[in-house]
């Protein structure tokens, strides 16, 4: 209770001087910070949605063992929980979503600095279990009534974008289950329980050997984009925005297309 | 003989065999951990000795011998159980619980309670029909039970100490009740009491340590008793010996001079017992003087009120335990205090003596 | 039954209460915190909703259904446990207990493995055409599987304090032993069995883990209550908030009946 006290008072304290003190703080050399060389040091807090969860963790090692002395504390969780957290005074610098609504709604609470950098995009794909008991190849079969398929409900992001498909496609679905979470679908797909489920692709190629993926291109009618941003209240906004410049560049595009993300 | 039993159950040290005559209720008497109520669990079917057999009249109960494994369950035993407690079901009344047995057997509810109606009046419990056993009393309660008991019909009715839970003012009403209903009824009353035993008993059947030690008709055994328990009910000193022509010695040597049965003569060796009142014995300080007939020097072990007598406790060179009812007066006089040697004196005419 | 010295003194000590009353206070304030947090003048729109109706009328159905099961099940396991007497008792009850401790997506796991469409019996009950998972029967075994010890443990226990003496004496009176439960021990224990099917029912209302990871979730068939309001956390907080103040409310309810109803029986089981 004091500690997350502690920090909401001093995100509070942040955002009023940020307010008081702009333009001539810019530039300042903030010792705890970095220096003026360019070396950065400190610590960078990153709230991150929980389908990154592999590849933040990667970039974040990746970006330490280039920047000697910082550190990158993580937190996953779903991305409307996040914004939440963030607005009620949890101290984070850096905020990646799986959607962009949560952004919006972040930016709607005044607690984005500039504007969001989309930096991956991601698609659903069909995961059946290995055998593909049910021999699915399309998403119409997803249709056939024999098949059980699971998917997301339509309150969370990857049930929107089935919701989506499924009238862009004019193929409507009628599941056996609807998750509250990818890993749930997954669970019923991994267990043989369903013989389909409706998932992102990012998921599919994370479960490894325990799902098959099957591609479909109806899936481009529901393209989900991963926005990233500084967070206004943030205390180390050199290097959130250093940490947000390596997962934009070059490095970090490898490693997300790598984990099937896609490029905006 | 309508009732057998041969039955032993080893864990629990019993070993006993009895019989019961058409009609006739037995007193079993003895002290606690003889065994008497698991005689009543064996009879019943609560519990399973080791081997043994049972029947009532051409019904076998069980057989546990030859090899054979017959147990009949408690349900179908006929044997009614009356408990200490009275156990009435607290969720049925008085009339429904005395309607369960004839219900149980198969009558329907309209002839169960029938039968129910009659066995209340006849343990004078009609008025409390349709009360719940938590609206009333031990005695009343108890009451209700014998009638519950009988309402079932039982071919023997078993009775576990049933007035023993029972307030002092309870028990003679329920007393009066049994007598009237065990007349002529096959029954076994496990009692602490012997006034139980006269009361409502045709015989008398003392178990010590899972064993009969005696048994006879109620009046013998408790006028002549031959165990020590039997002797403690009637209040009598038991000395046990070898017979004389003048009464009895003890194994230490002592000699108790006695009363035979007149016109009858011990032979020689004949193991016998000297049965005598308290109130027989006096106390002396010192020697006396004149017959040492009848005069054993002892040790104080306790002194108690008892009625309006001291009743003084003494142990014999033999570790016979005998006791002596004085006076209070006599006691103060004499300034007795337990530990303190004394001599007590028997007169011979009061002794009764007679084979073992 | 009355405990209560006839003296005014009870011992307690004054600090005893300061402590009681921070350990009453995380009990409650949560729950104030949540009345608090309820959006009123949407309160009954947000109840009445389509999915929030089909929630509440699934879990209230299958909770019934399950704390049917429980007692069916759940009344010769007591009877076993507390009354017979074979090898293995002692791990059996242990076994039955289980749930009690075991997290529920666990429980959730363990009947995937067994009435899942790959599961021990599932595949045989496949072939009979039974199928289980995703259907309301598999939300219904969830709940009985978390449920179930509630009602064998406040049954056995009940059984255990009665004690048997009064079915021997029942027997002796030419009572089958059918007849002796049906007439002597049940009634005898009825305060107990109520008791601990409301517990059961109660149980079962709150069953989440379980359901999730065996049952799936789809509106009317397999959505409960708390897995509505899990759900509802995602998009629209207000409902989920008011959803919960319903499952507490249910909650209350059955657990004040549960405890006026075993108060009652301590008053009037003074005659054993």
């Amino acid at each position: 209770m004091r500690i997350l006290r502690t920090s909401f008072s001093a995100a509070l304290l942040g955002g009023a001087l940020a307010a008081s003190l702009a333009g001539c703080a810019s530039g300042a050399p903030e010792p705890s910070n970095g220096s003026a060389t360019g070396q950065l040091s400190g610590t960078v807090t990153v709230f991150a949605a929980a389908s990154l969860k592999s590849t933040f963790t990667q970039l974040a090692k990746d970006f330490e063992a280039k920047n000697p002395g910082t550190k990158v504390t993580l937190s996953f969780a779903g991305s409307s929980d996040l914004v939440t957290q963030i607005t009620q005074g949890a101290p984070a610098d850096v905020f990646a979503s799986a959607d962009t609504k949560s952004m919006t709604k972040l930016a709607e609470a005044k607690l984005v600095d500039g504007t969001a950098t989309d930096f991956a995009t991601n698609v659903l794909e069909i995961a059946v279990p290995p055998s593909n008991p049910a021999s699915i190849s399309s998403f119409a079969d997803l249709a056939k009534p024999e098949v059980k398929v699971v998917t997301c409900a339509s309150q969370v992001p990857c049930g929107t974008a089935t919701d989506t498909v499924e009238k862009a496609t004019g193929i409507p679905l009628s599941p056996v289950s609807e998750e509250s979470s990818v890993t749930d679908v997954l669970g019923k797909v991994t267990s043989g329980e369903a013989d389909a489920g409706l998932v992102y692709v990012t998921d599919v190629k994370g479960a490894g050997d325990k799902v098959k993926g099957i591609p479909f291109p109806e899936s481009d009618k529901a393209v989900n984009t991963y926005p990233i941003a500084t967070v206004g209240t943030g205390k180390n906004k050199e290097l959130a925005a250093a940490f947000i410049a390596a997962v934009t560049g070059e490095a970090g595009k490898k490693v997300l297309s790598d984990a099937g993300f896609g490029t905006p | 003989m309508s009732f057998e039993l041969q039955a032993s159950l080893h864990a629990r040290n019993f070993d006993m065999s009895l019989s019961l005559a058409d009609g006739e209720t037995v007193a079993i008497l003895g002290p606690n951990g003889a065994g008497k109520s698991t005689l009543l669990g064996v009879i019943s079917g609560l519990l399973r000795p080791d081997s043994g057999s049972a029947r009532i009249a051409d019904k076998q109960l069980f057989n546990l011998d030859d090899g054979t494994r017959l147990w009949k369950a408690p349900h179908l035993r006929g044997t009614a159980l009356l408990a200490q407690e009275a156990l009435l079901f607290p969720h049925l009344n008085a009339l429904d619980n005395v309607a369960f047995g004839p219900r149980s057997a198969g009558a329907s509810k309209v002839a169960a309670r029938e039968t129910a109606q009659h066995w209340l009046a006849e343990v004078d419990a009609m008025p409390l029909a349709n009360r719940k056993p938590s609206q009333l009393s031990g005695g009343q309660a108890q009451r209700v039970a014998v009638a519950r008991a009988l309402a079932a019909e039982p071919e023997l009715l078993l009775l576990d100490e049933p007035m023993a839970a029972l307030d002092i003012h309870a028990a003679p009403l329920l007393r009066r009740v049994l007598k009237r209903v065990l007349k002529d009824r096959k029954a076994i009353i496990v009692t602490h009491d012997v006034l139980d035993a006269y009361m409502l008993a045709d015989r008398v059947i003392v178990v010590e340590k899972g064993r009969i030690v005696e048994e006879g008709p109620t009046r013998d055994v408790l006028e002549r008793p031959r165990s020590h328990f039997a002797a403690g009910l009637a209040g009598l000193n038991l000395v046990t010996g070898t017979l004389t022509e003048e009464g009895i010695t003890t194994p230490d040597g002592r000699v108790f001079a006695g009363q035979h049965d007149s016109g009858w003569s011990p032979s020689p060796g004949q193991a016998g017992v000297a049965a005598f009142p308290p109130s027989s014995v006096s106390v002396f300080l010192g020697d006396v003087h004149g017959s040492p007939r009848n005069s054993f020097p002892v040790t104080i072990t306790d002194l108690e009120p008892h009625g309006d007598q001291i009743r003084v406790r003494a142990a014999g060179g033999s570790a016979q335990a005998l006791s002596a009812d004085i006076t209070p007066a006599a006691s103060a006089d004499l300034g007795l205090v337990p530990g303190m040697d004394v001599r007590f004196v028997v007169k011979s005419a009061l002794v009764a003596v007679y084979p073992a | 039954m009355n405990r209560r010295s006839t003296f005014g003194y009870h011992g307690v000590p004054r600090w005893v209460y300061a402590v009681a009353a921070v350990g009453g206070m995380l009990v409650v304030l949560p729950l104030v915190a949540m009345v608090a947090k309820v959006n009123w003048p949407q309160f009954i729109p947000l109840i009445t909703s389509e999915p929030s109706l089909a929630a509440l009328g699934l879990s209230l159905r299958t909770s019934a259904a399950s704390t049917l099961l429980c007692v069916v099940l759940g009344v010769p396991l007591a009877l076993v446990l507390a009354r017979g007497e074979f090898p293995g008792q002692r791990l059996l009850r242990a076994f039955v207990l289980l749930p009690l401790v075991l997290p529920p997506v666990v429980g959730g796991i363990a009947l995937l493995y067994t009435f899942g469409r790959q599961g021990l019996l599932g595949k045989s009950l496949e072939v009979a055409g039974i199928q289980i998972a995703f259907s309301t029967t598999a939300v219904i075994l969830a709940q009985t599987f978390v449920a179930l010890p509630f009602l064998v443990v406040s049954l056995e226990g009940a059984l255990r304090s009665a004690g048997n003496r009064y079915e021997a004496v029942a027997a002796t009176l030419g009572a089958r032993p059918t007849t002796v439960l049906r007439r002597v021990t049940l009634p005898l224990v009825l305060p107990g069995l109520a008791s601990g099917a409301v517990l059961s029912f109660a149980r079962s209302l709150g069953e989440f883990g379980a359901t999730l990871t065996f049952a799936g979730s789809l509106e009317g068939v397999t959505r409960t209550l708390p897995l509505e309001i899990y759900l509802q956390r995602e998009t629209d907080p207000d409902a989920a908030v008011a959803l919960s103040l319903v499952l507490v409310a249910v909650a209350v309810a059955v657990v004040g009946l549960s405890y006026g109803r075993r108060r009652g029986s301590a008053a009037s089981g003074g005659q054993a």
